[in-house]
């Protein structure tokens, strides 16, 4: 994120006002999809707050990631629904097959997978997003498919 | 002013009956569409059914309204398609995918309807009604159903503020504020005996007259709508449906409190409710509903919308103060309460935002209306989330007082493919399983008591017959451990030590014989007390409930945690440690594909004769299972 995005970002909100931390932060995150340790202090000055007073709120919140996503950004619902239909089972395979742990990306930057709560999918559980396509009713067959598909367009 | 008062009075005065009827769509002049548009019907490709629908449109040429609406509460039935044609009642096809639009809508439009496909039909008065199809009250899903939240849900547009006022919306509001003063609104509420319908069951009506009764410059309202429970979606769906009835309880509220400023914190997590409800303050603002001097009467409110960022214990309403404020969202203990001191100091009245959209309904038609429905302590109605293994899975809203068995049996239609039902799971993940022998309980803050239940913010899970107890448990212990806020021993490392234990218990011993084995007793035999530990020292809700699932489960299902502990086994074969997979020879025909899809390499014989799995090479993962098109292989 350039300076002047930046800067247009934080001028929506008032300076020194430590209870716009959350809104802004939710609001870095949605354009550039991470935050930086750089967005954090440049945060932290404009609202004059410490850097680790920042970071420390900001990871509190699951929501907010620190590392950028992978080219496949991997969703998988673990509400109750979706546990009840075996979604530990996609988790596991997930993480074996791509190398990647959750919440995190795998080395080559090629996916990230992260665990969410329910989806409200919850009648065509289990449910799988991988970046904007949802995938309803996944058993271990499918999920094998949408792997060797995400792994052959991104070799 | 005069504009504003002007704006209102050509919606409800100037309008004659027709013309409400018309913005209502009680009568239309050309065919109307609606298509369930919740985030539950997007998921199951409603947007596919929008777009479809408009194909079909525009290629027969047909001049056509097509609405977006929000969620019926039949989400297991999704996506929902329903035509309304001149003079003829609505009616409403189940499972509208892409591709069976085009054939559906030819059926109506040449009047050859396969009854199949149609879910049901609205009963509108004057209207033609469709032969051989059932009405919507006929349906046992909503015959049992008494809707005032849901009212409007999956009938008016949440994206239009003409739809709501048409139906009789702002009335409420616009009654209140010009011939009730704030004292009258707190004890209308009070005398109504609605209680908080976030789990607390605390009286809404004393609670407001706590912050009416501060004399501070500052109050402040907040809608808590930050439902993280993993199967509640109750809020959300109240959002998607009817955003403007949320709106209007919250414009009252903070009218019988006297707060200037009211926020909405939501979860972040779906951009649909957020969407929708930024569109409706702003249509309100317009209005004049919501902003400065309201219907003239020197009322002025602010809304602000506050997005949650995923932690479960924001939910709690000190942690959502302080997650406002823009701290950590960790709970203070109490007193003070918040009523008292709340958001900066000042006081602030957190309601959740089904209690708040109680209130426009109450204030219409009155405390002893709202008194006469639900049970003796409890009244009014309350929203269940139906997930799991039943039938029909979904949003209902029922009168409390009726029994779980009702809800599970007639509403949600039993359990399905035929299987037997195991337990109901009443509350979410700090919630309570109730075994089928105590299912005649009655809904109900102090009913449930005597069960050591609570109604909790309204998840309902049907397990049947498959669901592994101890599995479950460790599922939402592991939630709950890791949605610990942190702040208080007990909790954060009571659930810490507590899934340590239940994962022993669900996991493959890697020997049974030394300090492995004595650990998992050890943990096992202090498990109970533990976890009554949790709920007695714990400073907040979420920990002081986290214990329940634990407690309940082994309090009714304890022969299936000794049979994982002494016997390390697991009926149910979902402890995937705990399983082998076996192969039933009469059945297996020798088609190879188990053997060949088997990761361990586990399975073996030869073509066309029965296979068979070798037990200490068997993970227990189940991709035999799942690929056998015989169903030859079985969990032992």
């Amino acid at each position: 994120m350039t300076k002047e995005n930046l800067a247009s970002v934080l001028a929506r909100y008032p300076a020194n006002r430590k209870e716009c931390l959350l809104p802004i932060l939710q609001d870095l995150q949605q354009q550039v999809g991470h935050l930086g340790d750089d967005l954090l202090t440049e945060v932290g000055k404009y609202l004059n707050l410490p850097a680790n007073k920042v970071y420390g709120v900001a990871a509190f919140y699951d929501r907010f990631k620190f590392h950028p996503k992978g080219k496949y950004h991997i969703r998988i619902c673990n509400g109750t629904s979706c546990h009840l239909e075996g979604s530990a089972t996609l988790l596991a395979e997930l993480e074996k097959c791509l190398k990647v742990r959750t919440g995190g990306t795998s080395r080559d930057k090629r996916f990230s997978l992260e665990v969410t709560t329910c989806m409200g999918g919850c009648s065509c559980s289990p449910v799988v997003v991988v970046n904007d396509a949802v995938h309803l009713h996944v058993t271990l067959e499918e999920l094998g498919t949408i792997i060797r598909f995400m792994k052959e367009k991104t070799e | 002013m005069e504009k504003i008062l002007k704006n209102y009075s050509n919606i409800f005065d100037r309008a004659t009956r027709d013309e409400l009827a018309l913005i209502s769509r009680e009568k239309v002049t050309r065919p109307v569409l609606y298509v369930g548009m919740g985030t539950c019907g997007i998921i199951a490709g409603a947007e596919g059914t929008l777009k479809s629908a408009e194909r079909y449109l525009s290629a027969n040429g047909i001049n056509a309204e097509l609405i977006r609406v929000g969620c019926l509460g039949l989400c297991s039935m999704e996506p929902l398609l329903d035509v309304q044609l001149p003079g003829k009642a609505r009616i409403s096809f189940h499972h509208a995918t892409e591709d069976r639009v085009e054939d559906l809508l030819n059926s109506v439009f040449h009047q050859t309807l396969d009854t199949d496909s149609v879910l049901c039909q609205y009963q509108n008065s004057g209207q033609e009604e469709w032969t051989g199809i059932p009405a919507m009250g006929q349906l046992p899903f909503f015959a049992r159903q008494h809707r005032i939240v849901m009212r409007h849900a999956g009938i008016i547009s949440p994206w239009r503020i003409n739809d709501y006022l048409a139906l009789g919306g702002y009335k409420s509001l616009y009654k209140t504020v010009l011939n009730y003063t704030s004292e009258k609104v707190c004890e209308i509420i009070d005398q109504s005996e609605l209680q908080g319908r976030g789990g607390g069951g605390y009286p809404t009506g004393k609670k407001w007259m706590v912050a009416l009764g501060m004399g501070s410059d500052h109050k402040y309202l907040i809608c808590n709508s930050d439902e993280t429970d993993p199967g509640a979606f109750m809020n959300r769906a109240i959002i998607e449906a009817d955003p403007h009835r949320v709106l209007e309880g919250i414009a009252i509220a903070a009218y019988a409190i006297g707060a200037s400023d009211a926020y909405i914190y939501l979860r972040s997590d779906h951009m649909l409710p957020i969407d929708i409800l930024k569109h409706a303050v702003a249509d309100a603002r317009e209005y004049g509903f919501i902003g400065g001097n309201i219907f003239g009467s020197g009322f002025n409110l602010n809304i602000h919308i506050r997005l949650g960022a995923g932690a479960m214990v924001c939910g709690e309403e000190t942690a959502l103060i302080a997650s406002l404020e823009g701290r950590r969202g960790m709970p203070n203990s109490k007193p003070p309460y918040p009523a008292e001191k709340g958001l900066w100091g000042y006081p602030t009245i957190v309601n959740n935002i089904e209690t708040l959209a109680n209130v426009p309904a109450i204030l219409e038609n009155g405390p002893t209306w709202f008194k006469s429905i639900g049970a003796k302590e409890s009244r009014g109605t309350k929203i269940f989330s139906i997930t799991g293994k039943s039938l029909h899975t979904g949003m209902i809203e029922v009168p409390m007082g009726i029994t779980i068995a009702e809800i599970v049996h007639s509403i949600a239609g039993g359990v399905k493919d035929g299987k037997t039902l195991k337990a109901v799971l009443l509350g979410g993940a700090s919630g309570v399983c109730i075994p089928p022998a105590n299912l005649d309980t009655a809904i109900g803050y102090e009913s449930l008591h005597d069960i050591d239940a609570s109604v909790g913010l309204g998840g309902l899970t049907v397990l049947d017959q498959d669901t592994c107890m101890v599995d479950l448990t460790r599922y939402f212990m592991e939630f709950l451990q890791r949605e610990s806020c942190g702040k208080c021993i007990p909790c954060r490392e009571g659930t810490r030590r507590m899934l340590q234990i239940l994962d022993d218990v669900t996991r493959r011993p890697r020997e049974e014989m030394h300090h492995e084995t004595l650990e998992r007793f050890k943990g096992v035999v202090e498990l109970e007390s533990l976890a009554q530990v949790i709920r007695d020292t714990s400073l907040c809700g979420l920990g002081r409930n986290a214990p329940n699932p634990a407690l309940s489960s082994l309090k009714w299902f304890r022969d299936e945690f000794e049979e994982h502990i002494f016997d390390r086994k697991c009926q149910a074969g979902v402890c995937r440690d705990l399983r082998t997979c076996y192969i039933e020879a009469a059945i297996c025909n020798g088609c190879n594909i188990c053997q060949k899809k088997c990761p361990e390499n586990a399975i073996i014989g030869s073509a066309k004769l029965p296979h068979f799995i070798i037990e200490s090479k068997c993970t227990g993962c189940g991709i035999c299972f799942e690929s056998c098109k015989f169903n030859a292989i079985v969990f032992k």
